[in-house]
């Protein structure tokens, strides 16, 4: 089992999120993060002064998913969060010990 | 007496009342969601702080009895002999007391303005009696030289009608003395300052626009075609200095910005009041345009200098003012008040010098005093919150409350 996280930009969930479910990921969850990469922060303006803000609003999507739907689901991933601005984002995969479903006690890929 | 003028004034009081929270909201939006109370809560507060000053005070000494020019003396205290019969020297057809409560609302609403210098990092006790000392050693004299019979500034024939020098420039550039013996908040030069609020800014400039109408068309003290003058005059400075800050600023940065239209709309306000009973409309769109490009220029003049005025005080009221205190002395025109007098382009060139004359009385004054106010309270219990109750913010440490909990 896997974990992914993906950082993405927020006007880019909702195709990322439909794109995924048609892929028959059954669950997943999003935080609003902010942070920079190379693109940096931008600029605001206030009366005529300029500041630097550092951090960006980004999505953070996280999935779990079987071993074998990783490579499918990066691959929506990149395709329905793809701009090709800077910005666009990032993915990670991280491997997971276990899954527990805290109603049924099930474990494994039938709590995923 | 007169019962249109009565209620006229009284209805312009209620408005003025209204600009101070209305200004609490300008302010509030404009600083970090840590401090929205404490800003708040500089302009609220000084409904009560003030109102008992001027009752029991203040007012005597703004308009009592003149003593050489300088002061009103004492027999006002706590309105003694202000009562429901017109005086004898202000708004002949309306109660004595109804100009007092008018007044009182110009008198809290002139430190409230003060208080966007050093928002973020006052100590509120500090505050309390900066207000009470600034009221009685700045505002009252001042007052008393501008619109107390017999004051000096007022008998030498300087127009004023609706408080350029009285309120504006007296706060801007008691703003400035503040910024600079204050000192700047904690990250100057590398922590953003970000409104965290301004549709709640923007809100408060439409109070502000709104209670205006009562500042400069009740400053008739009469309900007639002066203040309905007063009344029109006042809406176009507005609006062409919301368009004019909003338009500068689209130049000069590369987009039209809703605190520059909200700036720029309070920028006129303030520039058309010392001349809203002397001057027409074209006049006006004039004084107006030039105002919000004026005001929008002192404020990127402030980082040039580098004196934190953290909400801009000093660029729109001190630099507002001073526009409008000398605008008064080009375009005032006795057409449209023959109690007035005519300015420089209507033939009368020594009005813009008797206006010069009040402006740097006024910010001498203004400046010194407030400068030695502040020293001393720094003596007697410092100025600032420490720096880790700056951090935290003033709502948590000076108030123990929080302006949102999500």
């Amino acid at each position: 089992m896997k974990k992914i996280e993906a950082i993405i930009k927020p006007f880019k969930l909702d195709d990322v999120k439909d794109g995924l479910s048609s892929l028959g990921v059954k669950g997943l969850t999003i935080t609003e993060v902010k942070g920079f990469g190379r693109q940096r922060g931008h600029k605001e303006v206030y009366r005529g002064a300029e500041y630097q803000v550092d951090f960006i609003s980004k999505i953070k999507v996280e999935i779990v998913l079987e071993s074998e739907l990783v490579a499918d689901a990066v691959k929506v991933i990149q395709e329905k969060a793809h701009t090709g601005e800077i910005g666009d984002g990032k993915v990670f995969i991280l491997s997971v010990e276990e899954v527990i479903r805290i109603r049924t006690g099930e474990t494994g890929k039938d709590a995923i | 007496m007169n019962t249109g003028d009565t209620a006229f004034v009284l209805i312009s009081a209620a408005l003025v009342m209204l600009m101070t929270p209305g200004l609490a909201l300008f302010y509030g939006g404009m600083v970090r969601n840590k401090n929205v109370l404490g800003t708040i809560m500089h302009s609220f507060i000084l409904l009560g702080i003030i109102t008992l000053e001027w009752v029991l005070w203040g007012y005597s000494m703004s308009f009592g009895p003149d003593h050489g020019g300088i002061i009103g003396g004492l027999n006002w205290f706590g309105l003694n002999s202000v009562g429901m019969d017109p005086s004898a020297d202000y708004g002949s057809t309306i109660p004595h007391m109804a100009f007092m409560i008018f007044q009182c609302m110009f008198a809290i609403l002139t430190p409230a303005l003060i208080t966007g210098a050093f928002a973020e990092r006052l100590k509120f006790t500090s505050f309390l009696l900066f207000a009470v000392l600034w009221a009685t050693l700045v505002y009252n004299p001042l007052c008393h030289w501008v619109w107390g019979v017999g004051g000096w500034i007022g008998s030498m024939g300087a127009l004023d009608f609706a408080g350029g020098t009285v309120v504006h420039i007296s706060s801007g550039v008691s703003a400035l003395a503040a910024a600079l013996i204050i000192g700047k908040r904690l990250g100057y030069g590398s922590t953003a300052y970000i409104p965290h609020n301004l549709p709640m800014t923007i809100t408060g400039a439409a109070l502000l626009w709104f209670g205006w109408f009562g500042f400069n068309a009740g400053s008739a003290l009469a309900c007639n075609g002066l203040a309905a003058s007063a009344f029109v005059v006042t809406h176009i400075a507005s609006a062409v200095a919301a368009l004019s800050w909003m338009f500068m600023e689209w130049l000069h940065r590369g987009k039209p910005t809703t605190l520059g239209a909200a700036s720029g709309a309070v920028a006129g306000l303030v520039a058309i009041t010392p001349g809203s009973g002397f001057v027409g409309p074209m006049s006006a769109i004039i004084i107006g345009g030039l105002g919000g490009a004026i005001c929008y220029g002192g404020v990127l003049l402030k980082s040039r200098l580098g004196y934190d005025d953290s909400l801009d005080v000093v660029a729109i009221h001190g630099l507002g003012g001073t526009w409008g205190a000398l605008a008064t002395g080009l375009f005032a025109s006795t057409r449209i008040n023959p109690d007035g007098a005519n300015g420089l382009f209507f033939g009368n060139p020594g009005q813009l010098w008797i206006q010069f004359v009040s402006v740097i009385a006024t910010m001498v004054f203004a400046f010194v005093m407030t400068i030695i106010i502040l020293k001393l309270i720094d003596l007697v219990m410092g100025l600032r919150v420490t720096e880790e109750e700056e951090v935290k913010g003033m709502d948590i440490c000076l108030h123990n409350e929080t302006g949102y909990s999500y």
